[in-house]
């Protein structure tokens, strides 16, 4: 390089750059920290969890994982072969040769089968539930946003729905207990599973509905009633379609949390564990809704509580984590999907 | 023609419409204290023969405890483009928006006195349905508002909220309609693709053909040509000059010379007074009152 130059526009140190070079990297390392706290987290699962789901042979997938029933599983020596069993291979085994009958067997509750009924369960939780938030929050928003005259009332209202977002799961779950399970004597069902979730999810479903109503630019809604439109044909045709993309973005957070929470449904909807689909044995339609389920979450739990903790529980452990954080991304990739197809047809 | 519009108005009140209100003497100054203004018009012809149809009488005008508009008199001419001018915020949108309600939008707003009357209703009687009135009385805004939907949905918007649905119907409408608009020649192959793909003043055009789209009987318009450029302005005011033969239109303007080349009366407004109204050319050759003078002429506002 030649001398250094020593034009006007020169740069010189100053605390101005100094602060701007460190904000620089406060702003930047925050950002690869939490990078790298979710890639750890992730990481973690699929890497203990895909062991389970996947296999080394032919289908590549672990079939029976995912659509079985979970099982005890039966680990004992053999003949001086180890065996590990599930709860009915192990009688059939029994049956086969008689002379195990006394075989000394350590057993292990749901290590063995699969996770289906929780697969199950858990898709019809968030579908049900998100119905009921969805249905609920974006007409209260309506209300609150469209309708309602401004004033102290709305005020506390949205104050309530914000507080209500504060709430700890469990007390939705005690509450859920309270009202639907005991008072309206719904038992531990999918109804009472999918209100008590709905309701925790209403603040977010509600907060962002108003949002993205309220990104709505008026021109759009006093067009509309100029041309002599009702206030819900306005609604309807003018302002919720373009607010659909910004009510799904909110829905897809809903969907995360409902499908992941384990205490509002503990009390309400889950089974530690049930030999039947929710479909099977069923009397009457109404049967289907005052059934409980086994949900994701709830059989992490479960397992996850069972002492001594050893190589067998920790299999089922991380293979329905795996399986459920796939899920969550399959709905929260779908409604991606659609919102954006609803975006690309409603630009302004 | 379509006539359902006319029958939650109150009919029985339209019945009696032109008959009375054409009896009634042309407009006069209702503020201005110098008399005889129309001996001066230098256009010789007062124009003013028309039937009344919109007559706004005493009204007041409140936005919460704030009063925006004071005793305002005003009778607007069938077929006539009445523009209204005044500086910012002089009440010349407000009084816009009363026409067709508007400002029920917005909380806490009342006309506290006074009437306004079309074709002899009281449009702020309790058995007014806004939504008729709506109809008969359309609106084209400021900010250009084509809803994010393509042309064809844009100007039948308003008939299928009437329930019509009939394909052949529709497109004659469309056709009609944007036409009328001064637009037909540039979207004609462009029907179904959205109305936001369009420039401003075509945008603004597609804002009027959906107006005229559900026929009204009154036009407002709200500084329509504020956000547009000098050469979609002048299509904009040649589209005003052919639609004054079929609306009744009401033009809010900043712009004095766009008052001066579309209007045949014009209202000059200030402090949300109103203090002169005559026709367009004796507001600006030979206003009555100095305020007037001094704001046509440029010296303040």
């Amino acid at each position: 390089m030649s001398a250094p130059t020593r034009h006007v526009f020169r740069s010189r140190p100053s605390a101005a750059r100094r602060w701007e070079t460190g904000a620089l990297w406060v702003f930047r390392s925050s950002t690869y920290l939490v990078l790298l706290c979710g890639a750890l987290v992730f990481g973690h699962i699929v890497f203990k969890g895909s062991h389970t789901v996947f296999t080394k042979q032919a289908p590549f997938i672990n079939v029976p994982f995912l659509t079985e029933a979970p099982e005890s599983l039966y680990v004992f020596e053999y003949k001086g072969e180890k065996k590990e069993l599930g709860d009915r291979a192990f009688r059939a085994f029994k049956i086969e040769h008689p002379e195990a009958k006394d075989v000394k067997a350590e057993s292990y509750v749901y290590s063995a089968g699969g996770i289906f009924p929780c697969i199950v369960g858990t898709v019809l939780l968030v579908v049900g539930s998100m119905i009921i938030a969805l249905t609920l929050g974006v007409s209260a928003a309506v209300y609150l946003n469209e309708y309602a005259v401004q004033g102290r009332v709305v005020t506390a209202i949205r104050l309530a729905i914000l507080n209500l977002a504060g709430v700890p799961s469990v007390v939705f779950g005690l509450f859920g207990l309270g009202l639907f399970v005991i008072y309206l004597d719904w038992n531990v069902s999918l109804l009472a599973g999918w209100f008590t979730l709905a309701f925790m999810v209403l603040p977010v479903v509600i907060t962002a509905s108003e949002e993205s109503l309220k990104a709505v630019p008026k021109g759009f809604r006093e067009g509309s009633l100029a041309l002599g439109a009702t206030k819900w044909q306005t609604i309807r045709k003018n302002v919720l379609p373009y607010a659909l993309p910004g009510i799904l973005t909110s829905s897809i957070l809903g969907i995360a949390r409902v499908a992941g929470e384990t205490a509002p449904i503990m009390f309400t909807a889950a089974y530690v564990v049930r030999d039947k689909l929710p479909w099977q044995g069923l009397t009457s339609v109404s049967d289907f809704f005052f059934q409980g389920v086994m949900a994701l979450p709830y059989h992490i739990y479960v397992v996850s509580s069972k002492i001594p903790q050893n190589e067998y529980t920790e299999r089922v452990q991380y293979g329905t984590a795996f399986v459920f954080l796939m899920i969550v991304a399959l709905i929260a990739t779908t409604s991606i999907v659609l919102r954006n197809n609803l975006r690309n047809r409603y630009k302004w | 023609m379509v006539t359902a519009p006319m029958t939650a108005l109150t009919t029985s009140a339209f019945a009696m419409d032109i008959g009375t209100s054409s009896a009634t003497p042309p407009t006069a100054r209702p503020v201005s204290t110098v008399p005889t203004p129309s001996v001066t018009a230098p256009t010789g012809t007062p124009a003013s023969a028309g039937p009344i149809l919109i007559d706004i009488e005493h009204v007041d005008f409140f936005y919460g405890p704030s009063q925006a508009l004071h005793d305002i008199n005003l009778k607007i001419e069938e077929k006539k483009v009445t523009a209204f001018i005044g500086p910012s915020g002089c009440g010349k949108s407000t009084l816009l928006r009363c026409l067709n309600r508007m400002n029920d939008l917005i909380d806490g707003t009342r006309v506290a006195k006074g009437q306004i009357k079309i074709r002899g209703v009281d449009i702020y009687e309790r058995s007014v349905d806004v939504i008729e009135l709506r109809k008969r009385v359309g609106m084209v805004f400021q900010k250009s508002n084509p809803f994010p939907k393509s042309i064809y949905e844009n100007v039948t918007y308003g008939l299928r909220l009437q329930g019509r649905s009939n394909k052949a119907d529709l497109d004659a409408v469309v056709e009609k309609s944007l036409r009328g608009a001064a637009l037909w020649d540039e979207v004609k192959d462009r029907l179904h693709t959205s109305g936001l793909g369009l420039s401003g003043g075509q945008q603004q055009r597609l804002c009027i053909a959906r107006a005229i789209a559900v026929e009204p009987e009154v036009i407002l318009m709200d500084e329509p040509c504020s956000a547009l450029d000098p050469i979609a302005t002048v299509k904009v005011e040649e589209l005003i000059q052919e639609l004054r033969t079929r609306f009744t239109i009401v033009i809010v303007t900043h712009n004095m010379q766009q008052a001066a080349r579309c209007s045949d009366k014009t209202a000059f407004f200030y402090m949300g007074k109103l203090i002169e109204y005559a026709d367009t050319r004796a507001i600006f050759m030979n206003p009555a009152n100095a305020q007037t003078e001094a704001y046509v002429s440029g010296r303040f506002g």
